[in-house]
């Protein structure tokens, strides 16, 4: 049978081992793991994983279901199209930071997205103090309108009261 | 001489390598040779003799071709870098990288902002150098290369620069010696 790739979704509170339990089990029952996103958010620890499973997606879930039960985490799965060496290179970072509210990411989000912006990557983390929390953000993405279209996107949200910072990613391959 | 470019998980890619120590006819067909390669590689502007399996500390830099230099990158055109040995490293600076020994996956590394660096050129002069910004990270990168170090040994986290600082519980004066 051919092996097809699935994405595994797994979010539960964090404890040491979850990586070695779950990717021992995966590997047990037969998968194959391609590009993963592990990380702690807040007191959670989620995993989203490409695998590759000759099987279909119940026989997937048996797989990691006892597992994912006595760790105490949310098991979701979905067959995906495509799979390895779809990479596509940043040629923007943004960076936006500012006193923490509700509304910066959709607000900063959207503008980007008229302005051209295809996030490839965006990780946030509220910083500062309970009393004074500050919201930091990095996206990676394409400024498939140009960055001077982004930049006045950028000259907009900053009006918003968050600090703005746009930077050309320019790779160097050697 | 192969012009295949050896790629990762290729074990040659992680041998240090010798020095040069004939600078003779053959050493200069080899850069022109070299010179070529890298010119027809994606990117092009940089590339490490080991790349092609020669394993002697040749690399050759160039970062003059590109369409638009990042800002504050200035340049030495192209270097024919021999020998090199990096001296001096000030500030450092993250930036993204690709290698054509490792084809489809860039990543984050940091590298020093500025370095000076000496190396020999074909004809055996040996030569000071100044390279900062893009230039600087292209220098670095190759002499990996000679060292058997690849950018994958020096990726960061894509969170790295999100990482907050330690934050310190503030000390009362009164638990502070009396000397402070």
């Amino acid at each position: 049978m051919n092996k097809r790739w699935y994405m595994i979704t797994l979010v539960g509170k964090d404890r040491p081992g979850i990586v070695a339990h779950v990717t021992h089990a995966l590997y047990e029952g037969g998968c194959h793991l391609g590009e993963t996103s592990m990380m702690r958010l807040g007191t959670s620890f989620t995993m989203m994983m490409m695998v590759q499973y000759a099987g279909t997606a119940n026989a997937l879930q048996k797989v990691l279901r006892g597992e994912a039960e006595s760790l105490g985490l949310h098991l979701h799965i979905d067959s995906i199209e495509g799979g390895l060496h779809h990479h596509h290179q940043p040629d923007v970072c943004i960076r936006i930071y500012g006193a923490d509210r509700p509304g910066i990411v959709a607000h900063a989000t959207a503008a980007l997205m008229e302005a051209g912006l295809d996030i490839l990557d965006l990780t946030s983390d509220v910083g500062g103090t309970e009393d004074a929390p500050i919201y930091i953000m990095r996206i990676e993405g394409r400024a498939n309108e140009g960055k001077i279209a982004l930049q006045s996107a950028l000259d907009i949200i900053k009006k918003e009261g968050v600090e703005t910072q746009l930077t050309p990613v320019d790779t160097l391959v050697g | 001489m192969s012009v295949e470019i050896i790629k990762y998980p290729d074990k040659r890619l992680k041998q240090v390598s010798a020095p040069v120590d004939a600078f003779d006819f053959k050493l200069q067909g080899f850069v022109t040779e070299l010179e070529k390669i890298m010119r027809a590689g994606p990117g092009g502007v940089g590339i490490a003799a080991p790349q092609v399996g020669c394993f002697q500390r040749i690399v050759i830099v160039d970062v003059s071709d590109m369409r638009k230099l990042p800002a504050r990158s200035s340049n030495n055109g192209c270097m024919v870098l021999i020998n090199p040995e990096i001296t001096e490293w000030e500030g450092m600076v993250m930036g993204r990288e690709g290698c054509m020994s490792v084809p489809d996956f860039t990543g984050n590394v940091i590298r020093a902002e500025k370095i000076a660096f000496t190396a020999f050129d074909v004809q055996g002069t040996q030569y000071k150098f100044n390279s900062e910004g893009y230039e600087a990270r292209a220098v670095q990168h190759e002499v990996d290369h000679l060292d058997g170090m690849l950018f994958l040994d020096r990726l960061v986290s894509r969170r790295a620069d999100l990482f907050k600082r330690k934050v310190y519980k503030q000390i009362k004066k009164s638990s502070l010696p009396n000397n402070v």
